[in-house]
């Protein structure tokens, strides 16, 4: 029945009406095919690398993905409509920096960590004014904070380096729970990714997020508050980035104006091999969670088979080239397809009537 | 013009997330029967014969720098003389605090046996190191300790006031004993550089020879070419009157004496500190350095595998007085806080230069 | 359809319907250029005062020198961002060119500059080739296909350098003299970047293939149906701002000490911000490389003055912030009140 109803259309509606194969398409989308390629990975080192499959990988693997994964959230939504944030680990290691410096100073550990989240939040708020409200390019914008936040970071805490948290504390960043492995900070990393997924996939402000990235007209014709929404979305960056800043802090012990320098890149790198559009309108939080892993995983299962973080880095670099490339080769051959395929029909019909 | 699809994404997520955990998991239970790994390490080490399937990895501050280079050449040999089975070397490609980190947890996880390390930053590597101690292995910190917490042993170059002392007086001569100068360090919180710079600083302060030398400023350049070639460029602009420069790093010097070597203060503003001979020749002979000093680095790696062998045999503990026998170069002692010393410095200058391939 | 590689100089017929900007474009180019040289007049003679030495002989060439490099970049980026695109892996280039003209001195100590000069250019062509053919076939961002070969470029060059750095010493007197001697009081290699940019300057604002780019930028869809061969002019900018990263990559081995495995990492937001300080709208449609290039001197500048003023090097780096937000809100102004300008005759707006 379909197949009478693609012969007649032609070959641009076609492609652009993929959604006509809907049912099957669950496990064939951008998102599970990463899913695919992490489980595969994960069943591929397991068997080839010694001591890969242990509780200890989990814990040691969660524990290096934390950052990333709290960050790839908001910049998910970022990214899908249309922007960006350039600015997050600087954001990451002025938090660093500001509870170092409090602590140091002798404030309660927990009132630093409120202060250093709250810069965070300026931080978002600095941002969000600029790009939502003032109407800046967020590329442009965020390359100035990148640098402004990260010197921000050395005016506050200089060349030094606090050291000497609490031991529960930093004892807590790092423990796990039970025998099972699994890091006690990935309950919390949980609930922030829970909330982003169900914020970006089951809420209209969600919805509004990929009509903004898809077509600002078409946002704006709905009747979204653009500048509101892509607003609160660089807050929301600004506090998680300096979340992840304090985790980072108190997992090393160290709070240094240096901390998760360049982390932007693995971020931006992770949520585009995660399947989102870099012209925005399409990802999904899921396929950024497998993004996120399986460079994580990659980076673990290397270091642990010993092999030079210079494949790390040409791997990294290469899957990211091929993740934007394979879209348009598939596409080029779901095209070829369907050509070979409307031919054939044709050919048949036109056996068929010559037959009768 | 791009093709959207937002309703299978929807449906889809649910099931894409619990996947991914469950794949995650999968990892961890796989593991289940498995021994906790470096058990086997711990349970031969403390038997005190010597071990002959031992693992050792090297840490180094960063991968692809040529000191360092020279440091793991003599570490390598010294490790296949002491009797350690399988060598690794693994780091990272640029020195952050925190980088080192999931190195070393990948090594307690491959259950090594020793692992020597120069440490980025003294305390972002403690607790990693913790837990690999814990797992059995043996920790021998190298020409940049950890926190004394944290390793077993540290093996020093030289007697940190030594260098420090060195430098100052080969500065001193050669500006004269009068004068500004300036230190051209490599990152703000190296342990060794900071200890060496205390110690010029106590020097340069209470030796009544050095009074009317006066130190202006101390800069950074991140063991980072470029960045150190401007921060000297910065020195010279900013103190008009600069007589001297010390730079206790490889890089700086070089960089320092790169940009010295090409600019109009070349032979009058005075350069000196810690280089590789192969890296400071041709500064040498073109007359911008008279004299610098340097240890042999790799004895430095070296005297760390024997360190980490005597270590890993039970034959030293690492507490003050212990001894053990670095091969040719002979015994050496466990002095307080767990340090290890390899020798004398020695200065180059044009005259000796060309003896040395390092 | 392919116009005539030269010779075409013509500004009335490309002035229609190319862009909110083109009438009027000489004097809003100025105005979009002056914001960064007042601040730059206004850094140099503020530091003078202060210290006199800034200004010194050897002053005005350590300033010259360390813009040299950068301005290269920036001018070849600009090309690259005018058309809406960007190239995040010049760092990573003019690295592998670096230790590439490395090993090449050391090998064959007697190779004549000049064609080290080519074959680094070449190198760097083949690299930035590579970026736009990427970007233009798979027609993927640039931003990703760039940031994917920053990896990929860097990886390569670890792979290749591994410990091995190449020094100075190993190289000819007469190649490392390039960022010593001076001619017309300019260090030969600064001589050299600043020939290139005018070139450069000359054909973007001249050439008839240069304006094609501001108008692929401004709208590529406009572009296209007005004829523009969209696909080959992008791919033109990434050739040519991988053979600028060549070419620096080249002065860079003759101006420093030690090129190796991590030579110019970082760079690449270095160079976007120098040239969004010097004008160059990020989306595409304008900006000019005389610009980006004394943006580029700009921020080096800055650092050198804060250094000579003694002021805390730490706040060197918020400075330069503050400074990139003031240059797009300055940039959003002038377009705010060009678009008013222009209100009656053209409807959309950057």
């Amino acid at each position: 029945m379909s197949e009478s109803a693609t012969a007649t259309v032609d070959t641009s509606q076609a492609l652009s009406g993929t959604q006509d194969v809907r049912g099957p398409r669950w496990y064939t989308g951008r998102d599970a095919i990463m899913v695919y390629i992490l489980v595969v990975f994960l069943l591929y080192a397991m068997i080839t690398i010694p001591r890969f499959a242990t509780p200890v990988t989990t814990g040691f693997l969660l524990l290096d993905v934390i950052p990333t994964l709290l960050i790839a959230m908001p910049m998910t939504l970022i990214i899908i409509t249309g922007e960006i944030d350039l600015s997050v680990a600087s954001i990451a290691g002025l938090s660093s920096a500001v509870l170092g410096v409090m602590w140091a100073g002798g404030a309660n550990i927990w009132v630093s960590m409120a202060i250093a989240l709250f810069v965070g939040l300026l931080a978002g708020i600095f941002n969000g004014v600029l790009i939502a409200f003032v109407g800046l390019p967020s590329l442009a914008v965020t390359i100035g904070t990148l640098a402004l936040f990260r010197g921000l970071a050395l005016v506050v805490i200089g060349d030094n380096a606090v050291a000497n948290f609490p031991k529960e504390i930093t004892a807590f960043a790092s423990s796990k729970i039970g025998t099972t492995g699994i890091p006690v900070m990935v309950i919390p990393v949980l609930v922030v990714v829970v909330f982003f997924g169900l914020l970006l996939h089951k809420t209209a402000f969600g919805r509004g997020l990929y009509a903004m990235g898809y077509s600002k007209d078409a946002a704006h014709f709905v009747g979204i508050n653009e500048g509101r929404s892509k607003f609160w979305l660089y807050v929301a960056s600004g506090l998680v980035s300096a979340s992840a800043g304090i985790f980072w802090t108190l997992r090393y012990t160290s709070a240094r104006s240096d901390n998760a320098s360049g982390l932007e890149l693995t971020v931006i790198a992770a949520v585009l091999l995660g399947g989102v559009s870099i012209f925005g309108g399409k990802g999904s939080v899921p396929g950024v969670l497998a993004g996120v892993l399986l460079i994580g995983s990659l980076n673990y299962a290397l270091r642990l088979g010993r092999v030079s973080d210079v494949v790390l880095v040409t791997v990294t670099g290469l899957l990211l080239i091929a993740s934007v490339i394979a879209p348009s080769i598939s596409s080029a051959i779901s095209t070829w397809r369907h050509d070979q395929k409307l031919r054939r029909q044709l050919s048949d019909e036109a056996t068929a009537t010559a037959v009768n | 013009m791009f093709t959207q699809r937002v309703s299978p994404t929807r449906r889809f997520g649910t099931l894409t997330a619990s996947l991914a955990i469950a794949a995650l998991a999968l990892t961890a239970c796989a593991g289940g029967g498995t021994t906790e790994p470096g058990a086997s390490g711990s349970a031969g080490a403390s038997g005190g014969a010597a071990k002959t399937d031992a693992t050792i990895t090297f840490i180094p501050k960063q991968l692809n720098n040529p000191y360092t280079d020279v440091v793991l050449g003599g570490g390598k040999e010294g490790a296949k003389a002491a009797g350690f089975a399988t060598t690794n070397v693994v780091g990272p490609l640029e020195a952050s605090a925190s980088s080192q980190v999931t190195f070393i947890n990948a090594e307690t996880q491959a259950g090594t046996n020793a692992i020597v390390i120069a440490a980025n930053d003294p305390d972002a590597v403690c607790s990693a190191l913790a837990e690999a101690r814990t797992a059995g292995a043996k920790i021998v910190a190298f020409d940049s300790d950890t926190n004394p917490d944290c390793r077993d042993v540290f093996i020093s170059q030289v007697v940190a006031k030594d260098v420090a002392l060195i430098q100052t007086k080969l500065i001193a001569q050669q500006i004269g004993g009068k004068g500004e100068i300036a230190i051209l360090s490599a990152t703000a919180n190296a342990t060794n550089q900071n200890e060496w710079i205390k110690f010029m600083e106590e020097d340069l302060a209470s030796n009544p020879e050095y009074k009317d030398i006066k130190l202006v400023a101390k800069v950074y350049g991140d063991d980072d070419d470029a960045k150190s070639f401007q921060e000297a460029q910065g020195l010279l602009q900013a103190h008009p009157n600069l007589k001297g420069i010390i730079s206790p790093t490889t890089v700086g010097i070089a960089a320092t004496a790169r940009y010295l070597s090409t600019s109009e203060y070349k032979g009058k503003v005075a350069l000196t500190g810690l280089g590789l001979p192969n890296e400071m020749r041709s500064f040498v002979k073109d007359g911008t350095v008279t004299e610098f000093a340097l240890w042999d680095p790799a004895q430095l790696g070296e005297v760390s595998a024997y360190a980490a062998k005597a270590l890993v045999d039970g034959t030293i503990t690492g507490k003050a007085g212990d001894k053990f026998t670095a091969g040719a170069l002979g015994e050496r002692t466990v002095e307080d806080g767990g340090l290890v010393i390899v020798g004398p410095p020695t200065v180059f200058n044009k005259e000796n230069i060309d003896k040395y391939d390092f | 359809m392919s116009s005539p590689s030269h010779g075409t100089l013509n500004r009335a017929p490309a002035s229609k319907g190319l862009g909110p900007h083109t009438s009027g474009l000489g004097a809003f180019l100025k105005l979009r250029e002056l914001p960064v040289t007042v601040a730059l007049v206004a850094l140099v003679i503020i530091t003078t005062i202060a210290n006199p030495l800034f200004l010194s002989p050897q002053g005005m060439k350590d300033l010259m020198l360390n813009a040299t490099i950068m301005m290269l970049l920036a001018a070849g980026q600009t090309m690259v961002i005018v058309t809406r695109n960007i190239d995040l892996s010049v760092g990573s280039i003019l690295g592998l060119v670096a230790f590439g003209t490395g090993t090449i001195f050391s090998s064959m100590p007697n190779m004549p500059i000049p064609l080290v000069l080519l074959i680094g250019i070449a190198f760097g062509a083949v690299l930035g080739a590579f970026n736009g053919l990427l970007t233009v076939w798979a027609k993927v961002p640039s931003l990703v296909i760039t940031l994917g070969t920053l990896y990929v470029f860097r990886g390569l060059n670890n792979a290749w350098a591994g410990p091995k750095q190449h020094f100075a010493g190993d190289r000819p007197e007469a190649f490392g003299n390039l960022s010593v001697d001076t001619v017309l009081g300019m260090p030969i290699i600064t001589l050299l970047a600043v020939i290139v940019v005018i070139i450069l300057a000359i054909f973007m604002s001249g050439a008839r293939q240069g304006r094609d780019l501001y108008a692929i930028g401004s709208d590529p869809e406009a572009a296209k149906l007005f004829g523009i061969n969209v696909s080959r002019r992008v791919f033109t900018a990434f050739l040519i701002n991988g053979s600028l990263a060549g070419l620096a990559g080249v002065l860079y081995a003759s101006r420093f000490n030690a090129v190796g495995a991590t030579t110019g990492s970082g760079l690449e937001l270095d160079v976007v911000a120098a040239a969004v300080v010097g004008g160059v709208a990020i989306f595409g449609g304008s900006g000019t490389v005389i610009g980006a290039a004394i943006g580029a001197i700009l921020l080096n500048t800055i650092t050198s003055s804060l250094t000579a003023l003694r002021v805390d090097k730490f706040w060197q780096q918020a400075i330069v912030g503050v400074l990139i937000i003031t240059a797009i809100l300055i940039d959003r102004l002038a377009s705010l009140r060009h678009a008013k300008n222009l209100r009656e005759k053209e409807g959309r707006n950057v």
